[in-house]
């Protein structure tokens, strides 16, 4: 049998598509589809947040300067890293390396994980300093100081910003994670040898997906009127 | 048409230029360049999503119909960010009559 043959007899090919290209093209394009849902999921979020912003600066500024901007950018560095994993592992499925595939997956999520637990430290942070809107508002001495120029109340609101966002985003890693384990029973079984590569590829798209709305909550969480 | 395999080079690059990029932003955050913190920080970010999405989401080598509807999905998101701040932004530029404040209620003949 020739590699073509192969390729159109592949088990991973449904069989409404003429080839594993067609499949695939229909695959990553429909995941762009979920994707561009997931834009405005997270846009309304973005949207929100300008306005206060605009509204509150004062109190927006104060809140950002509670965070700590090592933590955000060294967890910012991770996420990078593993969507680089992750786009060795898109890669070494398309070559049809099975071994490097899982050890890239598997690499991803344990990025993935230090990630999550460098935002639990930072979760547990805010419960210390008792700015957590609802559940343990009570700033004192320093953490006070430092939001009270800008009114607690809308200093409270940036808290609220800042939970619902990276909350949704950290519920997206969650998720993904799963995905990856899914991957990474499948890619030990062989399924994606022979140009067969599609789920890798689509779980992928969304890893990056959501690296995309770190990278654009990191400044606007962290680094709001600078540290200077 | 399948897609072509890009090397490993290009997304250890690619991953060494977000890096950079991180470190370059957390670093303007402590000089004072005053509203223009916020233009930096932000194209910053919009450099490194157009990283992630032209290489590792491999949007440099799609069809025209995937990077249409990428395009389509932020020229919506833009839509909604823009047209709501502009709606925000521009309310108090015309006074309100006065009578729009009246706290009591209008009285009918």
């Amino acid at each position: 049998m020739t590699e073509a043959e192969a390729r159109a007899h592949h088990p991973g090919l449904a069989h409404q598509f003429r080839d594993l290209d067609q499949q695939q093209e229909t695959d990553t394009l429909g995941i762009w589809l979920f994707l561009v849902t997931e834009i405005m999921f997270f846009g309304g979020l973005f949207a929100a947040y300008a306005i206060y912003r605009w509204l509150y600066f004062a109190a927006f500024e104060g809140g950002s300067h509670i965070l700590d901007i090592r933590l955000g950018a060294a967890n910012t560095m991770v996420l990078l890293a593993s969507s680089l994993t992750m786009a060795l592992s898109v890669r070494s499925a398309q070559t049809g390396n099975r071994r490097s595939t899982v050890t890239f997956l598997v690499g991803t999520m344990i990025l993935g994980t230090i990630f999550l637990v460098i935002k639990g430290v930072e979760y547990n942070q805010k419960f210390e300093e008792h700015v957590v809107p609802t559940l343990d508002w009570a700033p004192q001495g320093e953490t006070l100081a430092k939001l009270a120029p800008g009114g607690l109340g809308h200093a409270e609101m940036y808290f609220v910003f800042y939970f619902a966002m990276t909350g949704l985003h950290a519920i997206h890693m969650i998720i993904g994670m799963g995905l990856l384990l899914w991957l990474v029973v499948r890619a030990r079984k062989g399924t994606f040898t022979g140009g067969y590569f599609a789920p890798v590829e689509v779980v992928g798209l969304y890893w990056h997906f959501v690296d995309i709305v770190w990278i654009f909550l990191f400044p606007l969480l962290y680094l709001i009127g600078g540290r200077y | 048409m399948s897609q072509p395999v890009v090397p490993q080079k290009t997304y250890v690059m690619v991953f060494l230029g977000l890096i950079g990029l991180t470190a370059l932003t957390t670093g303007v955050a402590f000089l004072d360049l005053g509203p223009f913190n916020t233009v930096v920080a932000l194209a910053i970010a919009f450099t490194k999503m157009l990283l992630v999405l032209l290489f590792f989401m491999g949007l440099k080598h799609s069809s025209d119909i995937m990077r249409t509807v990428v395009i389509a999905g932020f020229f919506w998101l833009a839509l909604l960010i823009a047209l709501t701040m502009g709606d925000y932004r521009t309310r108090s530029w015309s006074p309100s009559p006065d009578s729009w404040s009246a706290t009591a209620p209008p009285t009918h003949p």
